[in-house]
């Protein structure tokens, strides 16, 4: 029964999709459509959390803009989402950075992975 | 009285899941895998007192059906099946004896309702099962998830119908004027959005809607 319903996923799935984990800087480029003209937006921010499995699969970027903490939730597999970009690799110990919302200034950034 | 109906097929309930649309939009979908189903027997006013198609889905081994059942499904000539419904047609003899029907009677953009057996909730309180008002769970309130009066004293009895706790779910449940996104002919799946009654694995039927 849960073939049946991969099956159906399936072609929905992206196959180009990198590598990026919560605590990643990522530049997420969306597609917008404004009037009949369609353009392409970006959003670069931090990964704070991953979840749900197959098509449902959502991904939440975190960014300060103008002062203000922005989030945004994406479906991972969403056509409206042309492009993901992985800009730097972050060291965290958990799988929700729920903490960073707490957190201003130089406290709030993600410390690079050390490769 | 039963409604006549413009087209209908048996299925089984395989899950739900989500798909993008062409703007980009999630939609959540059931996956049922319908059909095909085989006509067994046509039903006539003059001989049965109404107009209805038989109709089986889920081929069986033949060792499964007892033998008055396998007499019927060897007079239609057709496999044995697990499943058999009626479906109330305006003239039967549109239909054939052992006529298949498939999921591709179906398109993309219908509307139907969908019949099935909803999930058993066993014995369940007044709020859950009638949506009774639930008492404050608090601010040293000891009312909280009792029915609440059954009636005026003046009766000396509860009349009939009194909405009670008791079992709940098991039962026959519509849903209507859902859409249907998406057909795969091939492999006998379709797509409606939103939720319909029943487990996965249960037996739902597809209709064309009342209210199409």
């Amino acid at each position: 029964m849960q073939d049946i319903i991969r099956s159906i996923e399936e072609e929905y799935y992206k196959k180009d999709l990198p590598q990026f984990g919560p605590g990643d800087t990522v530049k997420v480029h969306v597609k917008v459509i404004e009037g009949n003209r369609e353009r392409i937006q970006v959003f670069e921010g931090t990964v704070i959390k991953i979840r749900g499995e197959g098509l449902s699969k959502t991904f939440t970027v975190r960014r300060i803009s103008f002062g203000v903490g922005v989030e945004r939730t994406f479906p991972l597999h969403s056509p409206k989402i042309a492009k993901i970009e992985v800009v730097r690799r972050g060291k965290v110990r958990r799988a929700r950075l729920y903490y960073l919302r707490e957190l201003t200034g130089k406290k709030a950034k993600v410390k690079e992975k050390g490769r | 009285m039963a409604r006549d109906i413009k087209k209908g097929i048996l299925g089984i309930k395989v899950g739900m899941t989500q798909i993008f649309d062409e703007n980009g939009k999630a939609i959540p979908v059931t996956v049922v895998e319908a059909g095909p189903c085989v006509v067994i027997q046509k039903k006539k006013v003059e001989t049965d007192g109404y107009n209805a198609i038989q109709v089986g889905f889920y081929n069986l081994k033949e060792k499964k059906v007892n033998k008055p059942l396998m007499g019927h499904f060897k007079k239609a000539n057709v496999k044995p099946v697990r499943f058999i419904k009626e479906f109330r047609v305006s003239d039967a003899d549109a239909y054939e004896v052992g006529q298949e029907i498939k999921v591709d009677i179906f398109a993309p953009g219908d509307i139907v309702d969908v019949v099935g057996t909803s999930k058993g909730k066993g014995f369940a309180g007044g709020v859950k099962r009638h949506n009774f008002a639930r008492g404050s769970m608090g601010h040293g309130s000891k009312y909280h998830r009792r029915p609440g009066s059954l009636g005026a004293k003046g009766p000396a009895r509860v009349f009939k119908g009194r909405k009670l706790p008791g079992r709940m779910g098991g039962e026959r449940v519509t849903v209507q004027g859902l859409k249907v996104v998406k057909v795969y002919p091939e492999r006998n799946l379709i797509l409606i959005k939103g939720a319909i009654p029943g487990p996965k694995r249960g037996l739902v039927m597809i209709k064309d809607s009342v209210k199409a």
